[in-house]
């Protein structure tokens, strides 16, 4: 299998805060890798570390072999990183439609993005139903699936998920998930980042455990969530 | 007396119509730059005095190559916009990017930073016309053609009334509204019952214009009046089309909204910072060369008034918002020219016209003061 994502030894910081410490991850191509974690732990820091939102001290972050820890953002995506950021952050005055053709920024072919836009809808009808609405006006389980299917627009090799079930409806909660997987079943390569361990590791291939800016556990999702560590902290029994 | 007020009013409108415009294309610079970066761009009053003296310079120089005076304020205007969007380009490049790079958060720095950049450019621009024509106070060379005064057949004056006291009456209308939902807690009117009203009130107007004051509804313009408002709605049009329907205008709105997401997009704020720089600074050179157009007369200090009038529009629509910065201009220009028509009237002779820049800085401090948001500030919401 090819390795898509790999951080070695990632160390970065916030001013004096050392907010990871010396990161080690890989991910292979078709997986869909997990990371869960207390909050304040560095999920989200690792991820805005390989978008390269903000850079790392130390370590190196490899895409498809090549470093990228040193590249602004922008450049990062044009490699094939997509990011679904913490939080969403859509771009409420937008429509759903300018959203997503923000997001295809890089695809100069039009019919692609016309394709790319056809699949989103595809797999979120309820965006197409909702295409000339602002942005801001949506609900947070049609953001989230906003904020998915923009990234889908680039059309990325690895997709970064930050917390996609942060703040929704159960209902929403499974049919984010069921999309997770329906992404990875089309070959989509996911790295996810969830607060909803459970979930996350019913999803996933593998995972990591990060507690405070370290990884403590690492292995096959279906290990972890047996393990009586992870039970007792992130499962709740 | 009334009869007088009542029959100035078209053509006043009108004047401040055609000003209007070239306020409301100086604002846009404004308000878009603000849009990407919170910045007030001081020196943006220098980005349209660039472009007023390049459009001088341009019709003084090719005066005796071309004849056609159509032809020849094509050129100044072409010229003008882009020696403006070059200083505007440059300026970005060599004073705002290098603070942002710093990381600088006091936001007092990039504006003072702009204030020094305005008085170095009025004062470069000075050194070059100095040196080139040891004089720097440049004429717009007159011709017949644009001087030329049209009589406005009869049912353009009927439009151009009823389109201008509509929008006036909307104002008007709007603020009742706004002080009814302000004082009587009453619900927000619709968009539609503000035009009605305005649209009755206008009417009702005309009625009073045919019936009771028997005024012939004709009115002169004069050719380079009518210049300035076509290439004025060309641009606003042009930008609008820009801002909306291009791949550059939606990447320009991203930034504004949310510029690290922008990145993650694949954008490259700096580069969409730079052509929005660019956008503002052709728009306000073309402005300066139809204020030049206009009033013949530029010089290196051109841009301060027109200029801090238009960072004034731009507060009266909502810094930040496009439409509110278009719409802003307009309300300046026309609010300014009926101030400074009527208070001669009004006040026997003792206030004239001079009054008319006291009344659009007293309009900015009552926006900042109870209405910082500007006109359509939240209600349409749309930011660059």
């Amino acid at each position: 299998m090819k390795k898509v994502l790999e951080l070695k030894n990632v160390h970065t910081y916030y001013g004096q805060i050392h907010a990871l410490k010396g990161i080690n991850l890989e991910v292979y191509e078709g997986e869909i890798v997990t990371l869960i974690g207390a909050n304040g732990a560095g999920k989200t820091t690792t991820l805005r570390t390989i978008s390269g939102m903000i850079h790392p001290k130390e370590g190196e972050v490899l895409f498809e072999g090549a470093a990228v820890h040193h590249l602004p953002a922008h450049l990062i995506v044009k490699r094939g990183i997509g990011h679904v950021p913490e939080g969403r952050r859509i771009f409420p005055r937008l429509t759903v439609e300018e959203n997503l053709e923000i997001g295809a920024f890089l695809e100069n072919d039009r019919h692609k993005v016309e394709e790319r836009k056809a699949e989103v809808f595809d797999l979120f009808p309820r965006l197409a139903e909702r295409r000339k609405q602002l942005g801001g006006t949506l609900s947070g389980g049609e953001q989230q699936m906003l904020a998915i299917g923009r990234a889908l627009m680039q059309d990325p090799r690895i997709l970064l998920m930050d917390e996609p079930s942060m703040g929704l409806a159960p209902v929403l909660v499974d049919l984010i998930f069921e999309t997770i997987a329906e992404l990875n079943n089309r070959g989509k390569t996911i790295l996810l980042v969830e607060q909803n361990a459970l979930k996350a590791l019913q999803v996933a291939h593998r995972g990591y455990v990060l507690q405070t800016g370290e990884i403590t556990l690492s292995g096959p999702a279906k290990e972890l969530a047996e393990n009586e560590e992870v039970k007792r902290a992130y499962l709740g029994g | 007396m009334l009869e007088i007020l009542i029959q100035l009013l078209p053509s006043v409108l009108l004047e401040g119509l055609i000003l209007g415009f070239v306020y409301a294309m100086i604002a846009l610079g404004y308000t878009m730059v603000y849009g990407v970066l919170e910045l007030i761009n001081f020196a943006h009053s220098e980005i349209f005095m660039a472009g007023a003296v390049a459009g001088a310079e341009t019709f003084i120089l090719l005066k005796g190559v071309i004849a056609n005076p159509f032809l020849l304020l094509a050129l100044a205007l072409l010229i003008g916009g882009t020696v403006a969007a070059v200083v505007a380009i440059l300026v970005e490049r060599l004073a705002y990017r290098p603070l942002r790079k710093r990381g600088t958060t006091n936001r007092l720095v990039p504006l003072i930073t702009a204030i020094g950049v305005s008085f170095f450019l009025q004062d470069l621009v000075r050194l070059i016309e100095g040196l080139w024509h040891n004089a720097f106070y440049r004429r717009y060379p007159s011709f017949a053609v644009f001087e030329a005064t049209y009589n406005l057949p009869n049912w353009i004056g009927v439009i151009t009334i009823a389109l201008t006291v509509w929008v006036g009456f909307w104002v008007l209308a709007y603020f009742g509204d706004w002080l009814l939902r302000r004082f009587k807690n009453r619900a927000p009117a619709k968009g539609r019952t503000l035009s009605l009203v305005a649209a009755g009130l206008t009417l009702v107007f005309l009625f009073l214009y045919r019936h009771v004051v028997f005024a012939d509804l004709g009115m002169t313009i004069q050719m380079k009046s009518i210049l300035v408002i076509v290439v004025s709605l060309a641009m606003l049009y042009g930008l609008n089309w820009l801002v909306h329907k291009t791949k550059l205008g939606i990447a320009i709105r991203a930034v504004a909204q949310d510029a690290q997401t922008a990145s993650l997009m694949g954008i490259d704020p700096d580069v969409i910072v730079s052509r929005t720089f660019l956008i503002g600074g052709f728009l306000g050179g073309v402005a300066g060369v139809l204020f030049g157009l206009l009033y013949t007369l530029v010089h290196p200090y051109v841009g301060f008034i027109p200029g801090i009038k238009a960072f004034t529009a731009a507060v009266l629509g909502g810094i930040g918002n496009i439409t509110g910065a278009a719409v802003g201009g307009l309300v300046l220009g026309m609010l300014e020219m009926l101030g400074g028509t009527y208070l001669t009237f009004l006040t026997n002779g003792a206030m004239g016209t001079e009054y008319k820049d006291i009344l659009a800085f007293m309009i900015l401090i009552f926006i900042l003061l109870f209405r910082p948001q500007g006109i359509i500030g939240q209600q349409l919401g749309e930011k660059v």
